[in-house]
């Protein structure tokens, strides 16, 4: 009874302060959302066609086509082999910076790593296309150090886009890690290698399991926009690049069809939460 | 099992030498305390003996072997830390055969010692608990259950009963020695709390600024201290400061204070140590009233405080511009006012020349 008492007081007191970010929510994020629901429904919205109605063709279009389904796979594929290649790279960077490097160190490789976060994510993407063409600046650094000749063109190529998707979500994976990572008590670490626990089983039995949650984190903030993704396919995978997110962009600025790409939205948000929803109690036990 | 040798052990950080130039032994099975204030270097070498920290200069011999450059899990050595260092995602089972597993240990072998060190504990029935629903004696002794478990070659303890209220510590001080005779490892505990370092060990090594001021039995340390920060860091102790003129200790303020007979100290700057249980109070008039004159040596001075603490009071006494202590037992003598002029006596064999 008093336990109810105090949590109804509590929320009355918080009521203020959650007051202006779930306003904000509500605005931004939830009426947007519910016309997109309500597109997603109609049949067409070209100002020409007076009779527009509600239809559930555009969902079915996903099914019929096998097109869409193919596309979604690839980009899941395409959404597990960055976060992959982001948890390969980011733990260990993360780890030194936490358990390793201290004091003016450790900010000065923070900043680095930050830095992708403070410029422009289009700039980024159109620098790497510079780096990746060929005749570009990785392929003429190449030549010039090695004594025959090569030529490396990744440009256009599915490569492209994964080197483009982990340059933009590294940081994520890097600050999740790094979070976790410096909670554990080096105390800790020292008394696993105290036990006689070499440093690799230190990192599998110890650290490993006590950062999960900051993988998990890190993995789930890069996985569902990697999905989605449209505009480092688009810039760097030409051809190669065609994905589910590229196919919804379309949709919306190339073929004006806004219902159909409304659904295949929400069929990907469903794909999505579905995928969360699994994979979630495996995850707990583990962790 | 070993005995522990460290030699010329020196460890500078910077700009600051944390161990300087350190000698000291720890015998086979003994129960040694390393006490000091923060910053006197005493954690810095119980690192450096479980392979933390890796000395600069000189040598650390387990059992016999050179260990100074081994890395810390192949020292064979347990360790209890200050905030116990469990881990969070294992039980309590889990926690203490984390040590037998990584050292390839049979799962029937593992099950065996983790339940009889969890016996030796008394923790046999909280083995599946997380560590976070044991209370801190709970999780002290998981701690020391997983250092000893691994039948390691000496047991290192950081400051392990710090977290503790005093009442559970005065019972793990009991338990820690219980366990470490039945085990009968060689044990090396950091404290800065003296009483602890008295109540539990065997020797004391004293240390300060990153030497090791003094070494020994508690009782020796306590009754013949070499220094006036061993004096004063291990026990309360009245300093007599002035210049020895080759009969008495001649004090700033001209009083005059007999030297025990058996010391031969050369002349100039003296100090002398008396603890204060050692000194008796006598009010100035029943002294003059008894005609008794000044026979043994004494002190003229006048109670400022009182502080009364049960079985004893302990008295602030001043004497010409000086403050001293004296603890006297509360047996059938009343208590003394505050402002009752009195003579500190004491026999001369009690005071230490240091």
């Amino acid at each position: 009874m008093a336990a109810t008492m105090t949590q109804e007081n509590g929320l009355r007191k918080a009521f203020p302060l959650l007051l202006p970010a779930y306003a904000w929510l509500t605005l931004a994020i939830f009426l947007p959302l519910s016309a997109m629901v309500y597109f997603s429904l109609l049949t067409s919205m070209s100002p020409s066609e007076q009779s527009s109605s509600l239809t559930l063709e555009n969902y079915a279009a996903f099914f019929s086509d096998p097109l869409y389904v193919t596309l979604l796979l690839r980009s899941l594929r395409l959404g597990l082999v960055v976060t992959l290649i982001c948890i390969l790279v980011g733990f260990p960077a993360a780890y030194v910076l936490a358990k390793i490097f201290k004091g003016r160190a450790r900010e000065a490789i923070f900043l680095l790593v930050i830095l992708p976060f403070w410029s422009n994510s289009l700039v980024r993407v159109f620098s790497w296309s510079m780096v990746l063409r060929e005749g570009g600046i990785l392929d003429t650094a190449l030549n010039s150090i090695l004594p025959f000749e090569v030529t490396f063109d990744l440009m256009y190529s599915y490569p492209a886009v994964v080197i483009g998707l982990v340059h933009s979500y590294l940081p994520y994976m890097v600050l999740t890690c790094y979070l976790s990572l410096q909670a554990i008590d080096d105390a800790l670490i020292e008394a696993a290698r105290s036990l006689g626990a070499s440093r690799l089983t230190t990192l599998r039995r110890v650290v490993a399991p006590l950062a999960l949650p900051g993988v998990l984190a890190g993995s789930a903030l890069i996985f569902i926009p990697v999905v989605g993704s449209f505009m480092e396919p688009r810039i760097l995978g030409g051809r190669g690049g065609t994905l589910y997110g590229t196919v919804i962009e379309d949709q919306f600025t190339a073929v004006y069809n806004w219902p159909l790409g409304a659904a295949l939205s929400f069929i990907l948000l469903a794909v999505v939460l579905v995928i969360l929803l699994v994979s979630a109690p495996v995850l707990r036990k583990t962790a | 099992m070993a005995r522990v040798e460290v030699r010329n052990v020196s460890l500078t950080f910077g700009a600051h030498k944390a161990v300087d130039d350190v000698s000291i032994s720890f015998e086979d099975g003994g129960f040694y305390a390393l006490l000091g204030p923060s910053g006197s270097g005493k954690t810095t070498l119980l690192r450096m003996i479980a392979g933390f920290e890796f000395p600069d200069e000189g040598s650390i011999h387990i059992g016999g072997e050179a260990v100074e450059s081994v890395p810390v899990n192949k020292r064979r050595i347990g360790m209890v830390f200050q905030n116990y260092a469990l881990f969070p995602n294992m039980s309590v089972a889990g926690n203490v055969a984390f040590g037998l597993q990584v050292r390839g240990e049979k799962g029937e072998t593992v099950r065996r010692d983790v339940a009889d060190a969890l016996e030796l504990v008394q923790l046999g029935h909280l083995a599946d608990r997380r560590p976070h629903q044991l209370s801190g004696g709970q999780r002290q002794r998981v701690a020391l259950a997983r250092a000893i478990v691994t039948k390691p070659r000496v047991l290192l303890l950081d400051e392990p009963l710090s977290a503790l209220d005093k009442a559970l510590r005065t019972d793990m001080q009991v338990e820690l020695k219980r366990i470490q005779r039945e085990v009968g490892v060689t044990t090396i505990f950091v404290t800065h709390d003296q009483d602890e370092a008295l109540s539990i060990s065997d020797r004391i090594g004293i240390l300060n600024n990153g030497r090791i001021v003094q070494e020994g039995a508690p009782e020796e340390i306590y009754d013949r201290p070499k220094s006036e920060f061993a004096a004063t860091f291990l026990g309360d102790a009245n300093i007599f400061a002035g210049t020895f003129d080759g009969t008495r200790l001649r004090l700033q303020n001209g009083e005059a204070i007999d030297l025990p007979s058996d010391a031969r100290p050369a002349n100039g700057d003296l100090r002398l140590a008396i603890r204060p249980e050692r000194v008796r109070l006598v009010p100035s008039a029943a002294l003059a009233e008894s005609g008794s004159s000044q026979s043994s040596s004494h002190l003229a001075g006048t109670i400022t405080r009182r502080m009364f603490s049960g079985s004893q009071s302990t008295y602030l006494v001043e004497s010409g511009g000086q403050e001293y202590k004296a603890i006297v037992m509360r047996g059938n003598a009343g208590e003394l006012e505050v402002g009752t002029p009195v003579a500190m006596q004491w026999d001369r064999s009690d005071l230490i020349v240091l």
